[in-house]
């Protein structure tokens, strides 16, 4: 029998207890995984010469390599991870809907978009970044507009009209391939159309921090709200809530953090539908403890799977490759695994 | 605490839903608003709980206009307990009930202790300690009703709002559900219910308001509105009414089966 606040003999909090614990593990071991090989002690010398002194006994490139090149691709997994499952989780309340993610809801379409009209306009990262964000947002603003308007079930409206902008601004995407000189912007589009992590630098990292903490912050702080919202609006306000004013916040929340992530990692689908199902399954639906379980099982997976992206062959495999290979199996064993019905 | 509905109309566009409808239910009474579908009766209560504000009339909770509060506000007057669902996610009966305590809690929080106590209570009045750690959409449709009752106790208001609490149950859950309604009237809370059933509106209620057509076709006690006329005015088809157990209870069979001799032989 299903225990309120426990899974079998753990309760919901050690086991996102263990799962920090699991991702700082994962942190340290993706610092030695790479062309450049670093022992565990160059590794802890390098990091600990920070804060205390000591003899440099590594090699100046190492350091290099540690703060400038593992550091900041690591801290953009984890924070890519954390934002696209936390939005998926978000998305799939405020809907009240398993199968919204930010795919689905043209989030990522639109971001696409915007940074691919950017690269055609010779923009630099951060021309980029913005068009990127500003597509996103604008994006999901008409879709949840055209869906308040179309008849029938609100929660297939959704659905088709996330489909029906996410084309139309695919097909945008394709347009602007088109006329894109193939010799470097169509090569630069297509490469982060696939999703890479690959450009990550201190200064990307630090660009996206403040978005990303914007809009994960509020997130976190009214997650078990979103419990009572995912019962509907009239429910909602009868409680006390209002919905209107909450799922407002709570979509820009999402859609910022996701745009933030597109911005500067390309497409990566299935975190934000996979990850959030898959916390569901470690502690339950109540989004007190799968808010945070989200936030760390996304930062866990995009490790890994960052982690095997760049070392698994001599190339690196663009991530978004790699996680719907993963993701979209993974989704099938869920969907047809025995046990709860969504 | 007192709750009066004076002469409230409401329209979807062109047409009138509800029609100058006033009724009044005072402490400790259960109201039931009886009447065929789509008369109105869900649109009643979504201008009572606020939901539907576009309404003419007066809705007053104490002497307070309904217009004037706030969502916090209401939430801390009225409770409303919708039919049992199916929610899109299963959460378990303790987290159902603790969402009663939304507008307790600040909007940056999160439930704690003296929520949890509530939750307890309200579980164990009404009979479903032992569900606490079951899913929600595991248990039967009466014990999710009890769970949407005990989720608005916890709210802690002093009036219930009730959209068909029987409907869907079997009969052994209609009554366990309308005895436990019944008791929390008889404790002091104000509770407004639709209904279906003229036999239950007789046995459980304190007073009766008919709605046909959007308008208050009758209202008063049980015993005035439960009548062969109203009830055949009301659902449109021939009924018998017959008294039993000095008029403790009334039964409501249609016309067309008692009268039928064919229909009896059949059965032979």
């Amino acid at each position: 029998m299903e225990r309120s606040n426990k899974r079998g003999r753990f309760s919901y909090s050690s086991i996102i207890l263990g799962l920090g614990v699991a991702l700082i593990v994962i942190i340290i071991l993706s610092f030695f995984l790479g062309r450049y090989p670093i022992t565990p002690s160059e590794l802890f010398g390098i990091i600990f010469s920070k804060i205390f002194p000591i003899k440099q006994f590594w090699l100046d490139q190492m350091e290099t390599i540690v703060f400038n090149v593992r550091l900041p691709r690591i801290m953009l997994a984890c924070l890519i991870g954390c934002c696209l499952s936390a939005a998926g989780a978000s998305y799939q309340g405020i809907f009240q809907n398993p199968m919204a993610a930010p795919n689905i809801l043209g989030a990522t379409a639109g971001a696409a978009f915007g940074a691919a009209l950017a690269i055609l306009n010779e923009g630099n990262y951060l021309t980029i970044m913005l068009s990127a964000f500003f597509f996103s947002l604008l994006t999901v603003a008409i879709v949840y507009l055209v869906s308040k308007r179309a008849k029938g079930s609100k929660l297939l409206g959704l659905i088709l009209s996330g489909i029906i902008v996410s084309s139309l601004f695919a097909a945008g995407t394709l347009f602007i391939k088109l006329v894109a000189d193939p010799s470097d912007e169509l090569p630069a589009i297509t490469y982060w159309l696939m999703g890479s992590l690959s450009g990550a630098t201190r200064k990307t990292v630090a660009m996206v921090l403040v978005p990303m903490a914007v809009g994960l912050v509020p997130m976190f702080l009214v997650r078990w709200r979103i419990n009572v919202l995912t019962l509907g609006d009239d429910e909602a306000r009868t409680m006390g809530i209002n919905s209107t004013q909450l799922r407002l916040l709570i979509i820009t929340c999402a859609t910022l953090v996701t745009a933030a992530s597109v911005s500067v990692s390309g497409m990566i689908g299935w975190v934000g539908l996979v990850v959030p199902h898959l916390s569901r399954r470690l502690v339950g639906n109540n989004y007190r403890h799968l808010m945070p379980a989200s936030m760390l099982v996304g930062a866990v997976f995009m490790l890994i799977v960052d982690n095997v992206s760049r070392n698994l062959l001599q190339t690196e495999i663009p991530i978004g490759i790699l996680t719907a290979f993963v993701g979209a199996p993974f989704f099938v064993y869920l969907i047809t695994r025995r046990g709860e019905v969504y | 605490m007192s709750i009066t509905i004076s002469g409230i109309s409401f329209s979807y566009g062109e047409r009138l839903i509800l029609d100058n409808v006033s009724a009044t239910a005072e402490e400790g009474q259960l109201l039931s608003v009886v009447g065929p579908n789509g008369v109105g009766k869900s649109t009643l209560f979504y201008c009572i709980l606020g939901l539907l504000n576009g309404f003419r009339g007066q809705i007053k909770i104490n002497g307070d206009d309904t217009r004037e509060l706030g969502i916090k506000e209401m939430a801390q007057l009225v409770a409303y307990i919708p039919q049992s669902h199916y929610p899109s996610f299963n959460f378990s009966v303790f987290d159902m009930v603790l969402m009663g305590t939304s507008h307790q809690v600040s909007s940056v929080s999160v439930p704690g202790k003296k929520q949890a106590v509530l939750v307890e209570a309200a579980a164990e009045r009404l009979g479903i300690a032992h569900l606490r750690d079951r899913g929600y959409t595991q248990i039967s449709g009466g014990e999710r009703q009890l769970v949407l009752i005990a989720r608005a106790l916890v709210q802690q208001t002093r009036i219930l709002i009730l959209d068909e609490p029987t409907a869907n149950l079997d009969f052994g859950n209609q009554i366990l559900v309308l005895t436990q309604i019944k008791s929390l009237a008889r404790d002091g809370y104000t509770i407004i219910q639709s209904t279906h059933n003229p036999e239950q509106t007789f046995m459980f209620s304190d007073r009766v308001l008919a709605l046909y057509n959007g308008k208050v076709l009758a209202s008063g006690a049980p015993s005035d509105i439960v009548t062969e006329e109203l009830m055949r005015k009301l659902y449109g088809v021939d009924i018998k009414v017959q008294s039993l157990f000095q008029d403790k209870v009334r039964v409501c069979v249609p016309t067309v089966v008692v009268e039928d001799n064919h229909h009896q032989s059949g059965f032979e």
